[in-house]
């Protein structure tokens, strides 16, 4: 039976109307062979526009409908749904994106039109030729792994396991908490970041639904949406969690010291430690690396003065494997290495600090149990904070890192209440987008701080002047002044960039994900799904997908896990029908197509000589279609004759 | 201008990356030669090298094969299967008589709308350059060998 086509063009307001004509588009879909039904519509994706190719299938009896606008990528599955509710297989439906790659992207109309022409009918050919398929429904494990112990990883881990589902919360550093854990206060409320963050980590620990797993990391992840399987590599601990009293005793004799990541390295931890006082779960871990015994073999004070004899020299990594439906990705973010900022005098003075530094100085738990003080332990009489260092700017990063004007803030607050210093902010533009903020901005315009409009060009202690002698000189061209200021202070604050974590690009790959052109983790939709990757089951949540401050980070993972239950609750999900398929008959058993499947899909049959495929292993990429000599595997839904049909119809040739 | 030569270039692109690219040109409204017609392939995997000669034979000027780059692809490595694949592809086209510049292999990620548009600029005008590559006549002698390759 011939194919019946229905093709439908969509203005999508002026969106594509404005550049292609879309009525000669329809008119020459029309003319067509084996399209019977051609006509153009202001919204095609709207319900009257759906209702519109409904009510086609069953009147003009179509086998085949083509709409044309915007990309498969957005509304593909909107009118797969609704050819499915009118009784046509989904499968039979083809898109045509003549919005995305033609009205948006040429300016001259008859050129457009033309091009648009060229693109359905490039549709119409494959449609004309498409195949029902069916869906293929699997169950979906109950189970979603969490990765990242920081607020958002903390968050979307206690949303998914009060609704009642197991979490797998992986964590690499000793203990969950993530940056949160290390500042001191949080803008604009000024909460103790502690006391607000440590109730819920404990919660974490304590949930009967989650399995913490600290000093861990994802090896690696197959499968698919609703089943993955993940290999998660348990460090070695040293330490038996069983018998650990967290009594701490072995924190104070371990005799040897190393630089403490936690507190930014401004102060030292042991070998055996955790990493802060309030650290969860509180046991702590060898970190084999520094460790005297696994250095020379002698040491072991930690075992003498261990009681609960917890301390395990056997210990060894372990690989475990857990099944979970659904992944989110909380792997945060990390900071821009302000080493590389030299004009601003970082690791060239010693009254240069960055954010994260100044957080732990302030802290109570810090290097100077919260006072905030020069080097030399002297009270600095005056501080700089220098903002978007590194960030808006084209030879760091381009994009705002979001939370440093408020943190900036926060800091001048806190200095000014604790040591009555004056002080400068060295700004481009105040952003105090959030709840609160603007309101908070205010309160310190009235407390005296000093607000500079222009980005500090350098700081130097080459005085020029008596009163600049012993200082440090922050040099910039005020705008508002149209003056170039020289303010000498005693320390200057850097309010380095957000930046993707160093291992992102691995991340990346390790689950799936892309990255947009600034490093951070791509979301599907910029803003409708900004929680979902390309892949599905794989969801972010926090600053991994872009600098977030904490309320924006929390709502994040709340919405991550959200989106990750309804995966869960539904219990089933449709996978890929478009996959390969062995014609038998065709087949020389030469075993090409196995090395080239990147799944292990394909398989020799020893009975009938060929090769076999497992239909649920299989993602329907297509390489093994390309490179069989035979031409004995079909790609379902992108076979030979369907891609032939296209590139033929591509031009009026 | 309006009797200058435009190049007929198809784009064989997988749908992750550079599909997916070419939509971020378009969301953010960048401007580029509308001499390009893609043809979507779920990995550049699948492109079989007949696909590429297909499109020369139907009267391209170029093709473009694109898609995610090495490490990124959605199925692990199909695209190293290609990289792979390719310079046997490139001599196919030199044996036909095709200058190699005809065809391009490109890595273009979703997040690189900027990349899509200037590989699509620069390869409209190094085809033009070339002027048309009028396939029947020149391989006039070989078309039939052509179609034993299309087969498939
Ligand atoms: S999916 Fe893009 S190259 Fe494989």
């Amino acid at each position: 039976m011939e194919p019946r086509i229905g093709v439908f063009v969509c203005h999508c307001g002026t969106n594509i109307a404005g550049v292609v004509d879309v009525r000669r588009v329809a008119e020459a879909a029309a003319a067509w062979p084996d399209v019977v039904y051609a006509t153009e519509y202001k919204f095609m994706c709207s319900d009257p526009g759906q209702g519109m190719v409904k009510d086609a299938i069953v009147k003009h009896n179509l086998t085949r409908v083509v709409v044309a606008a915007c990309s498969p990528r957005m509304h593909e599955p909107t009118f797969r749904k609704a050819c499915a509710m009118a009784g046509l297989n989904p499968y039979l439906f083809e898109m045509a994106n003549i919005r995305e790659h033609c009205s948006w992207v040429h300016e001259d109309k008859e050129a457009a039109t033309l091009k648009a022409i060229d693109i359905v009918r490039t549709s119409v050919a494959k449609a004309r030729l498409l195949e029902p398929l069916q869906a293929r429904v699997v169950s979906v494990t109950p189970k979603v792994l969490v990765v990242g112990g920081g607020v958002a990883g903390i968050q979307a881990a206690l949303d998914i396991a009060n609704a009642g589902t197991k979490v797998v919360l992986v964590e690499r550093s000793q203990s969950i908490g993530g940056h949160m854990a290390q500042l001191d206060k949080t803008f604009p409320t000024l909460d103790c970041s502690a006391c607000i963050l440590t109730p819920k980590m404990v919660q974490v620990a304590q949930h009967p639904n989650i399995d913490l797993m600290t000093w861990s990391e994802v090896e690696s992840v197959e499968g698919f949406v609703g089943n993955f399987k993940v290999k998660i590599r348990r460090k070695a601990r040293y330490v038996d969690e069983a018998t650990c009293t967290s009594c701490g005793v072995c924190l104070e004799k371990c005799p040897k010291k190393v630089p403490s990541e936690f507190d930014e390295g401004m102060m030292t931890r042991k070998s055996i430690f955790r990493s802060f006082p309030q650290a969860v779960p509180g046991k702590p871990v060898i970190d084999k690396e520094s460790c005297t015994y696994f250095k020379n073999g002698k040491c072991k004070i930690c075992e003498i003065f261990c009681e609960p004899k917890a301390i395990r020299w056997d210990d060894e990594d372990r690989v475990v494997e857990e099944s979970v439906g659904a992944i989110i990705v909380a792997t945060g973010m990390g900071l821009i290495d302000p080493h590389g900022l030299g004009q601003w005098g970082y690791g060239r003075f010693p009254n240069v600090l960055t954010g994260l530094e100044f957080e732990r100085l302030n802290n109570a738990t810090g290097p100077t149990g919260g006072r905030i003080t020069c080097k030399d332990g002297s009270t600095p009489k005056s501080v700089a904070i220098l903002h978007c260092v590194g960030s808006r700017d084209r030879n760091h990063k381009e994009y705002c890192s979001r939370v440093c004007c408020m943190y900036a803030l926060k800091f001048a607050h806190l200095i000014k209440e604790k040591t009555h210093a004056t002080v400068y902010n060295f700004y481009i533009d105040m952003r105090c987008f959030g709840k609160g903020y603007e309101e908070f901005y205010n309160r310190l315009l009235h407390e005296g701080v000093k607000f500079i409009r222009g980005k500090a060009a350098y700081v130097t202690n080459q005085a020029l002047t008596d009163e600049e002698t012993g200082h440090l000189v922050v040099s910039a061209e005020s705008t508002t002044l149209g003056q170039v200021l020289r303010v000498p202070v005693d320390m200057v604050i850097l309010a380095s960039a957000v930046a993707p974590q160093k291992d992102a690009e691995a991340v990346a790959r390790l689950f799936g994900m892309g990255r947009s052109p600034d490093g951070f983790f791509m979301e599907k939709h910029p803003k409708l799904e900004p929680f979902s990757t390309a892949t599905d089951g794989v969801y972010l949540a926090g600053s991994c997908q872009s600098p977030k401050d904490i309320p924006d980070t929390v709502a994040h993972g709340a919405a991550a896990a959200s989106t990750a239950m309804s995966l869960i609750s539904r219990g089933t999900v449709e996978v890929e029908a478009a996959v390969a398929e062995v014609l038998t008959d065709s087949c020389s058993g030469c075993k090409i197509c196995q090395d080239v499947c990147p799944y292990g899909a394909l398989s020799f049959h020893a009975d009938t000589r060929v090769a076999e495929i497992n239909g649920s292993v299989c993602k329907g990429c297509g390489t093994c279609v390309a490179t069989c000599p035979s031409g004995a595997i079909v790609g379902r839904h992108f076979n030979d004759r369907q891609i032939l049909a296209q590139i033929d119809a591509a031009f009026l040739w | 201008m309006s009797h200058e030569f435009e190049p007929r270039i198809v784009v064989l692109c997988c749908n992750w990356c550079t599909y997916a690219g070419a939509d971020l040109a378009g969301t953010s409204r960048m401007k580029y030669a509308p001499n390009v017609r893609l043809v979507r392939v779920m990995c550049s995997g699948r492109v079989d090298p007949s696909f590429v000669l297909r499109a020369f034979q139907d009267g391209a000027d170029g093709v473009l094969i694109a898609g995610c780059h090495p490490g990124d692809c959605h199925y692990i490595n199909g695209n190293l299967k290609t990289l792979r694949r390719y310079p046997a592809l490139e001599t196919l086209i030199a044996q036909f008589g095709i200058e190699p510049d005809r065809m391009r292999l490109e890595w273009i990620s979703a997040a690189e709308g900027d990349v899509f548009v200037h590989v699509v600029n620069e390869m409209t005008e190094q085809v033009r350059a070339l002027g048309p590559l009028d396939w029947k006549r020149r391989t006039a002698m070989t078309v039939p060998a052509a179609e034993s390759h299309t087969a498939g």
